[in-house]
C-alpha cells in the first residue's frame, strides 16, 4: 500500500472540514477524489502535504500512512524531498517573475542526483513541448494551459514517485485538457501513482482507476471508475442526470 | 570648479555605498518576508559595536590579551568577525522575534511592529549595558592620500566604494544564479508553493538574514572606520534614509537598492555643496518624494500581475 488515510480528521481553526475519512491508493494506480465545491478535497491534499495553518487545516485525529510509515509529524519540506511525493496546487502557484527553466530548477533545489536532474529536464521538454519552446521566458508571460504544464513539469521535477494533482483541468480549453489527461496517462504507465482531484467527474473518472465521492467533509462512496459512473449518486450530482 | 565637482561625486559616492550595504538589508528581508525590518539600522549599530570591541581586541588594548596584531591582520580580521557576529544578532532577531509571530500566523502590521521594537531594545540595551559615553573607534588604517591631479581621495574611500561594487556583484549573482536565490525570489512571489518545492522556508529566511546582516555588519564597520564616533543612536537616522533609499530604489529588488542608495548620497552631497548644509535633509527628501510619486513602486519596482 502506497498511500493509506485513516480516520482523518482536520479543522481550520475551530470549523471542521474533514468528518474522519479513509481511502487509500496502491503503487501504480490512478485514483481520484471527486465531489463539489466544498467537500475537502483540496483540503485533503494539503493534509497529506503536511502544508502548515492558516492556509492549510489543522489535523485532529487520524493517521497518514506512506509505505506503511505514518508522515503526520513530517515537514512540508520533507515530504516532498525524502518522501518523494508531489502536488500540484490548485491555481497553479508558478513563481511568475521566475522563467520557465528556473521554475522547473528550482523544484530541484535539494536533488544531488544531476544526471538524473538532466534526464528529467528531457523528459518533460518531450510530455510537453511548449515548455521547451519557451524555456527562457518569464514564467507569468505563459497562457494558462502552459502554466498548467510548467506546474505540472515542476511536480516532476522535485523527482516524485506520488504526483497528486489538483484540479489540473481547470481554466483549460477541452483540446488542452485532453492533452493534459494524456500526458498524465503516459507517466502513470512508466510508472508514476497518481491521485487526482476534479470537478469534473466525468473526465476523473475516465481517466482514474478508482475513485471516492466526497461530500462535506465525508467519504460517501467509493468503487473502481466503472461502478461510481453507474451509481445514481454520481450520475445526478455530477454527470447531468 | 569642476574639480569641486569630481571631488564631491567621490564623496556621494561614499555616502551612496554606505546606504546601499544598508539598503540591501532592508531589501533582501522585504524581498523574501515582506517585513519592513525597522530595526535593521540598529544592527549596523550593532555592527558597529562589534568592529570596535573586536578591533581594541586585536589591536592590544584590552589587558587580558595584551598581544597586538600587525594592522592588517586585525582589520581583515575585524571585518570577518564582526561580519559573522553581526549576522548571528540579525538570525536572533529572527529567531526570537520574528518566527514565533510568522509561525502563529500574525498579520504582517504586527511583525513591523515588532522590529520597531527590536530595534528600540537594541539601542537601549546598549545604552543600559555601555552607557552613554561616546566611543571612539581605534585608527586601523593608516590614512593615504592619493592626489590625482587637483583631487585627493584616501585609500578608505576607495575601500568603502569598491566594497559595495563588490557586495553588489555577489548579491547579484547569488540571487539571480543560484538555487537558494532563486528561493528566494520564489518566496516573494508565492510563499505557499515553496515547501511544494522540497525548500525549507526557514532555511531560506535565516540566509537572507544572514545576508542582509552580515551586510549591515560591513557597513558598520566602513562607517566607523570613516567616521570614528560611535553612540547608541547611530544606526537610526542612516536607517531611516536606507530605508528609503530602497523603497525609491523599488523595494525587493537588489538593483534599486543600490541605485537608491548612491542616488540619496549623490542628492545629498550635491545638496550641501551648493545650499547651506542645513538644507540637506529637506532638498533631498523632497526630491525622493518626487521620485516616488512619479514611480510609486520605485526605481526597478515592477506592479504584481496575476493570472488566474
Amino acid at each position: 500500500m502506497l498511500l493509506e488515510v485513516k480516520d482523518l480528521k482536520v479543522q481550520y481553526g475551530n470549523i471542521a472540514a474533514l468528518h474522519g475519512i479513509d481511502f487509500h491508493v496502491r503503487e501504480g494506480e490512478i485514483v481520484t477524489l471527486i465531489g463539489a465545491n466544498g467537500a475537502g478535497k483540496t483540503t485533503t491534499l494539503y493534509t497529506i502535504c503536511r502544508l502548515p495553518p492558516p492556509e492549510a487545516p489543522k489535523l485532529v485525529a487520524g493517521d497518514i500512512l506512506f509505505r506503511g510509515q505514518s508522515i503526520v509529524k513530517t515537514e512540508p519540506h520533507d515530504i516532498v524531498r525524502r518522501l518523494h511525493i508531489a502536488l500540484v496546487p490548485e491555481g497553479r502557484h508558478i513563481f511568475g517573475n521566475l522563467t520557465v527553466l528556473e521554475n522547473l530548477k528550482l523544484a530541484t533545489f535539494a536533488r544531488r542526483d544531476q544526471e538524473k536532474i538532466n534526464e528529467d529536464y528531457e523528459r518533460i521538454f518531450d510530455l510537453f513541448p511548449r515548455l521547451a519552446e519557451r524555456r527562457r521566458q518569464r514564467s507569468e508571460l505563459l497562457s494558462g494551459g502552459e502554466q498548467q504544464m510548467l506546474a505540472v513539469g515542476r511536480a516532476l521535477m522535485s523527482g516524485c514517485q506520488f504526483l497528486m494533482l489538483d484540479e489540473p483541468s481547470m481554466g483549460l480549453a477541452p483540446l488542452l485538457m485532453y492533452d493534459m489527461f494524456r500526458a498524465l496517462k503516459r507517466l502513470n504507465e512508466e510508472g508514476m501513482t497518481i491521485l487526482l482531484i476534479e470537478q469534473n467527474a466525468h473526465v476523473a473518472l475516465e481517466f482514474a482507476h478508482r475513485g471516492y465521492l466526497l461530500e462535506t467533509g465525508n467519504i460517501v462512496l467509493a468503487g473502481t471508475s466503472r461502478e461510481l459512473m453507474d451509481t445514481p449518486e454520481v450520475h445526478k450530482a455530477y454527470l447531468g442526470g | 570648479m569642476l574639480q569641486t565637482f569630481v571631488q564631491n561625486i567621490l564623496n556621494a559616492l561614499q555616502w551612496g555605498s554606505f546606504y546601499s550595504l544598508i539598503a540591501l538589508g532592508y531589501t533582501l528581508v522585504y524581498g523574501v518576508l515582506l517585513l519592513i525590518n525597522f530595526a535593521h539600522g540598529d544592527v549596523v549599530m550593532v555592527g558597529a559595536y562589534i568592529a570596535f570591541f573586536i578591533a581594541s581586541l586585536l589591536l592590544g588594548h584590552y589587558s587580558f590579551f595584551p598581544h597586538a596584531l600587525p594592522g592588517g591582520v586585525a582589520l581583515v580580521l575585524t571585518i570577518i568577525l564582526t561580519m559573522i557576529l553581526t549576522a548571528a544578532v540579525g538570525v536572533s532577531l529572527e529567531r526570537i522575534a520574528y518566527r514565533p509571530l510568522r509561525r502563529k500566523g500574525a498579520h504582517r502590521l504586527y511583525v513591523v511592529i515588532t522590529a520597531l521594537m527590536c530595534g528600540l531594545i537594541l539601542e537601549n540595551g546598549n545604552l543600559a549595558l555601555l552607557g552613554a559615553s561616546r566611543k571612539k573607534f581605534p585608527e586601523m588604517v593608516d590614512k593615504v592620500v592619493y592626489n590625482l591631479g587637483p583631487i585627493s581621495v584616501t585609500n578608505l574611500k576607495i575601500a568603502v566604494i569598491l566594497a559595495a561594487l563588490l557586495v553588489f556583484i555577489l548579491l547579484q549573482f547569488i540571487v539571480t544564479r543560484t538555487k537558494i536565490g532563486m528561493a528566494m525570489r520564489a518566496i516573494s512571489y508565492d510563499k505557499f508553493a515553496v515547501p511544494l518545492m522540497g525548500i525549507p522556508i526557514d532555511t531560506v529566511i535565516v540566509f537572507t538574514f544572514i545576508l542582509g546582516s552580515s551586510m549591515a555588519g560591513l557597513a558598520g564597520i566602513l562607517f566607523a572606520l570613516s567616521y570614528p564616533i560611535l553612540d547608541p543612536y547611530m544606526g537610526l537616522s542612516i536607517g531611516w534614509k536606507a530605508f528609503i533609499a530602497a523603497v525609491v530604489g523599488g523595494i525587493g529588488d537588489i538593483r534599486g537598492a543600490f541605485a537608491g542608495g548612491f542616488i540619496l548620497g549623490f542628492v545629498e552631497i550635491m545638496v550641501v555643496a551648493f545650499f547651506p548644509s542645513s538644507y540637506r535633509d529637506l532638498f533631498s527628501f523632497t526630491i525622493l518624494l518626487l521620485i516616488l510619486t512619479i514611480r510609486p513602486t520605485g526605481l526597478f519596482g515592477v506592479p504584481k500581475t496575476t493570472k488566474i
